[in-house]
């Protein structure tokens, strides 16, 4: 490559680098500025105190809102990754009469979108006693094709060889899922559950529907609320608290990029 | 004792030839039952509902027939929401996807450094729909946003963004593709690296241009991925709420209310829920739709290595 090309590569990269990371970087900036700097339209803070943080936490139960999330989304990344597996494992090692049909229901829910199912799963759940509960938040969620889907790629990569051997040996189908399916498909499984925890950790709509407790919201909802009662008037404690929510699933998504990245992609297309 | 053992090998053999088809299903049970319970029961259920008219907490009491939907039909409401969400769709989809198969086809490059751009571009996937809603709230904030700032800078007029019906839909949408260019851009650099490297030496020894690689090998072969993330794209776009509810609130004058921030209202502040059931499944066939003509296409047009 020459020079001249490399260097015009870089360039545009670090452009578009900066266009599509700014809004985050602002946000940051903005989280460390007082209210007059906030309105005299400054970029850069005159000085980096954690005042507009302290005063996030003590305005609104900011931390009670993130316990909740953490709570909530692991509770669906372990059951998804539970469910997906099990599924997974079904549609790849046993054969039985049907299997193909239900594959095929399976793929079906992918076509239905979730948003025209809400007034009914909000009765269910209302008539469950679940409203602001951990389990409200959660369990809808516990089922997901595309995780199947995902999953069921990875484990058709292991030889039915392997399963006759352990067969001949006296494993039993269920040990053979968690003595050899589950860890050989290690990459598999971290990909999904990052994949997991971030959409449930951004989920909007259903936690606003089912929690009216000030004390089960969801950081997201937190959020929300934050803005608009602060609204106009302390823009950098807003911010601050967007700093708080965003940072824990970016440092997982840095850290998570690459498998990310090639999961999915092995899921999406093959 | 002898006895004893007899029986424990009966039990195991029994254990052992449990009809694989009862074995399969036991495994598959977990997820049948909540795809049961909270997809198909209540997209039936929404279907249902969609022909009667209900009290305040949603329970049936008179049947109506296909009367929601005519009146859906024939309300101006209902027109301006479909007239938004199809606006919507068209402004985020295709603009989306190409910024993020300009970013993907750029750090695909194999250059220093360039894991940071990567993680860089793929930076919105972890940020929440609440969260850069507020951010961008701010930016198209008239007074002190950072988009009329620049405006001044670059000595155009301001604009009033979020606030004026002419612009409320396009800013929402710009603010929209910034959010998910990330996971697009993820999902066809994952495409980029899943094709055989050795066609792009032949293509070097052969002397080809860039651009003749990039139309002749690469979107060809690309065609799986990006058939894949325009259907996830489309399906995301019909469904948006959450940056709506708080950048616009559906408004100024129904300009934002697109379909799913109309469902929820109906259904949630007025409580018309026969009227919200009915443009569920209206919001259910479109997808539907679109899902079956992006298989019947991608037959025809996807190439697979």
């Amino acid at each position: 490559m020459s020079i001249w090309k490399k260097s015009f590569l870089y360039m545009l990269l670090s452009v578009a680098a900066f266009i599509m990371f700014f809004p985050i970087l602002y946000a940051f900036l903005i989280s460390f500025m007082q209210g007059g700097e906030v309105l005299q339209g400054k970029i850069i803070p005159s000085d980096f105190s954690f005042t507009n943080y302290e005063s996030a936490v003590q305005k609104v139960p900011l931390l009670r809102y993130l316990w909740n999330s953490f709570v909530v989304s692991t509770l669906i990344m372990v059951g998804q990754v539970l469910f997906c597996c099990l599924a997974a494992f079904a549609f790849t090692f046993i054969q039985f009469k049907g299997r193909n049909v239900l594959f095929l229901i399976f793929i079906s829910t992918m076509m239905i979108p979730w948003e025209a199912t809400m007034v009914p799963n909000f009765q269910t759940v209302r008539a469950l006693g679940w409203t602001d509960t951990y389990l409200g938040l959660s369990v809808p969620f516990f089922a997901m094709a595309f995780g199947t889907f995902l999953l069921r790629q990875q484990f058709k990569t292991i030889p039915m060889e392997m399963y006759e051997a352990t067969q001949v040996a006296g494993v039993n189908r269920f040990q053979f899922l968690f003595k050899v399916v589950l860890p050989v498909s290690k990459t598999s499984l971290v990909t999904l559950a990052i994949y997991c925890f971030l959409s449930a950790w951004n989920m909007y709509l259903w936690p606003l529907l089912v929690t009216n407790d000030e004390r089960m919201r969801t950081v997201q909802i937190g959020l929300k609320q934050m803005q608009s009662q602060e609204l106009a008037t302390e823009w950098g404690v807003v911010m601050a608290g967007v700093v708080m929510v965003i940072l824990p699933t970016l440092i997982l998504l840095f850290l998570g990029q690459k498998r990310l990245q090639e999961g999915l992609t092995r899921g999406a297309v093959k | 004792m002898i006895a004893g053992k007899a029986q424990g090998q009966l039990k195991i053999k029994a254990r052992r030839s449990m009809p694989s088809f009862v074995e399969g299903l036991l495994y598959l049970l977990p997820s049948i039952l909540l795809f049961s319970v909270f997809l198909f029961y209540p997209m039936l259920k929404t279907i249902y509902l969609s022909f009667f008219l209900t009290d305040a907490q949603g329970n049936a009491e008179l049947f109506v027939g296909l009367e929601h939907y005519s009146n859906l039909l024939q309300s101006t409401a209902f027109r301006t929401s479909m007239k938004a969400t199809l606006l919507f769709v068209l402004y985020t989809v295709p603009a989306g996807i190409i910024l993020a198969l300009f970013l993907a086809l750029l750090a695909n490059q194999k250059l220093k450094g360039i894991g940071f751009f990567r993680t860089i571009f793929s930076s919105t996937m972890g940020m929440s729909v609440a969260a850069s809603s507020v951010i961008w709230l701010f930016m198209y904030n008239p007074a002190i946003g950072l988009g009329n700032m620049m405006m001044k800078t670059f000595g155009m007029s301001e604009m009033q963004w979020l606030l004026s019906p002419d612009t409320a839909l396009i800013s929402v949408a710009i603010s929209t593709i910034w959010m998910n260019t990330g996971f697009s851009f993820m999902i066809l650099l994952g495409g980029l690296h899943n094709i055989d490297s050795h066609l792009y030496e032949s293509g070097k020894i052969a002397g080809v241009s860039d651009f003749y690689t990039l139309r002749k090998i690469t979107l060809p072969l690309l065609s799986p991925t990006l058939l894949f993330i325009v259907t996830v794209s489309l399906i995301n776009s019909f469904q948006t709420f959450g940056q709506i509810d708080i950048l616009t609130k559906g408004g100024p004058m129904e300009s934002t209310n697109v379909i799913v921030y109309s469902i929820y209202k109906d259904a949630f502040v007025n409580f018309n829920i026969g009227s919200a059931s009915a443009q569920a499944v209206l919001l259910f066939a479109f997808i539907l739709i679109v899902t079956i003509l992006q298989f019947k296409w991608g037959e025809k047009r996807v190439h697979y290595q």
